[in-house]
């Protein structure tokens, strides 16, 4: 935040200031109500991002009084399961921080192991640095971060960029925000082996699994930005899917489900085009039907769709 | 040149100012930023108004949505030549124009010893005259 914000009035000592004026300047209430509504479930992710956001409101209206506090440091660590909303949240992440003005510029710059870690002698510092100089601003993402360190190649070149983000963390907190992403125990593994990284991470939080109704609803929104429904049929038997794709292994979570549906609408193509009557409504066009469903192979065989067919089976 | 009191190096834009304070570097950036020009950091030893090519220090800088990474590259380059002439370059992809659009100094010698004005004598009675740089009578890198 800079101190161009108020310049150079300070209230005193017993003016009384409005938290809730200055939540609404800020437009954050907006943006976490979004949150809400696109996001289901996430309950831990939201209640830290809601913490954040307090704080960083008290510390706007702190500044009002000239009660100067080191700047929090907000560099965190997003770990779960794949398909958890990591990659959604850090967007959002993005939008929010801007929003309450602890990054000026509010864009997302998501980078892997292959964006920082050079080639050879000498090319991982400047690749690095690049990478940072791009993301300052706004925020760095740093999607499985845990392939940075490799301790079974010790001559590798993660740890120079490793080395290379810790000192950007600490001395540029004011420009960037870096966000680490990860699977939880390879995450706990990086960090043990890092502690640095570890003490500079102020905020681990941990994406839990959906629940199958939550899923189903991540599943009908999703349907609904694509402008697409359920027919009351398919939506039974898409719960059933999940229930049953759930227990078969790769399962992704909300990817699973986006890749369930983007399949389902292939199979509703298909079926439409197929069709005798070929005079259709727009009824017809934006519902799927519970036969687009029950096609998968996750009823008929147990198994996932992606594995080679047998032949025994075709569908 | 001659009439430049403190014999101050005047190249590219505000350098008839006194020197940019990182403020207003900052803005300067944010600007060209803005612009969407790319910029980039230069740094020499030799004054001449005729160095136009000047040693890039690091690539230019594509796709910078902040100002703060520049003005971290060129705090890295002030401490690495300290005693040296740093710019900062904006340069324009713009179809038609692809080329330097902002050019301005950011770091210069703490002495500048100035020019000293030569005089040639050549064919009959004709003089031929040049500017020649003080500094630049001791070999590269040990001049300021």
């Amino acid at each position: 935040m800079s101190e161009t914000d108020y310049p150079g009035v300070i209230l005193a000592d017993d003016t009384p200031v409005d938290l809730d004026a200055e939540l609404k300047a800020s437009n954050v209430q907006e943006v976490l109500d979004q949150l809400d509504r696109d996001l289901i479930g996430l309950k831990p992710v939201k209640t830290r991002i809601r913490e954040i956001a307090a704080l960083l409101l008290v510390d706007r209206l702190r500044k009002k009084f000239a009660l100067t506090s080191e700047t929090p440091t907000l560099h965190m660590n997003f770990t779960g399961n794949p398909g958890t909303g990591k990659t959604t949240v850090a967007l959002r992440m993005a939008e929010i921080l801007h929003r309450l003005g602890y990054v000026r510029e509010g864009h997302l710059v998501s980078v892997t192991r292959d964006d920082l870690v050079g080639q050879y002698i000498g090319h991982t510092a400047p690749k690095t640095k690049e990478v940072i100089k791009k993301a300052m601003g706004g925020v760095l993402f740093i999607d499985e971060a845990y392939y940075l360190y490799k301790p079974e190649n010790e001559r590798d070149y993660g740890a120079e960029a490793i080395e290379i983000l810790l000192q950007v963390m600490e001395n540029n907190r004011d420009d960037l925000v870096v966000i680490l992403a990860g699977y939880k125990d390879r995450m706990d593994k990086f960090f043990h082996s890092n502690p640095g990284m570890r003490s500079r991470v102020a905020h681990h939080i941990d994406f839990p699994d959906y629940s199958a109704a939550e899923l189903l609803h991540i599943a009908k929104l999703m349907l609904a930005t694509q402008n697409y429904r359920f027919s009351p049929d398919a939506e039974k038997a898409f719960s059933e899917y999940i229930q049953l794709r759930m227990k078969l292994e790769h399962f992704a979570n909300a990817r699973s489900v986006r890749n369930a549906l983007d399949r389902a609408r292939l199979r509703q193509a298909n079926r439409l085009f197929a069709g005798k009557n070929k005079s259709l409504t727009k009824i017809d066009l934006i519902t799927l039907e519970a036969e687009d469903i029950l096609a998968s192979r996750v009823f008929i065989e147990g198994k996932l769709d992606s594995e080679p067919e047998t032949k025994s089976v075709r569908q | 040149m001659m009439t430049n009191l403190g014999n101050r190096v005047t190249q590219g834009q505000f350098s008839f100012l006194p020197d940019l304070t990182d403020v207003q570097i900052t803005a300067q950036i944010k600007y060209a930023l803005g612009k969407g020009w790319a910029l980039s950091v230069e740094y020499t030893d030799d004054p001449h108004p005729r160095n136009t090519y000047w040693e890039m220090f690091g690539n230019p800088m594509f796709d910078l949505k902040d100002p703060a990474g520049i003005l971290m590259e060129i705090n890295s380059c002030r401490k690495t030549f300290p005693n040296h002439y740093i710019r900062v370059v904006a340069f324009s992809a713009v179809r038609g124009v692809e080329s330097v659009t902002m050019s301005y100094i950011v770091n210069r010698p703490k002495k500048e010893p100035g020019f000293g004005l030569v005089r040639q004598e050549t064919d009959g009675r004709t003089m031929r005259y040049t500017i020649h740089s003080y500094a630049t009578d001791k070999p590269e890198g040990e001049r300021y």
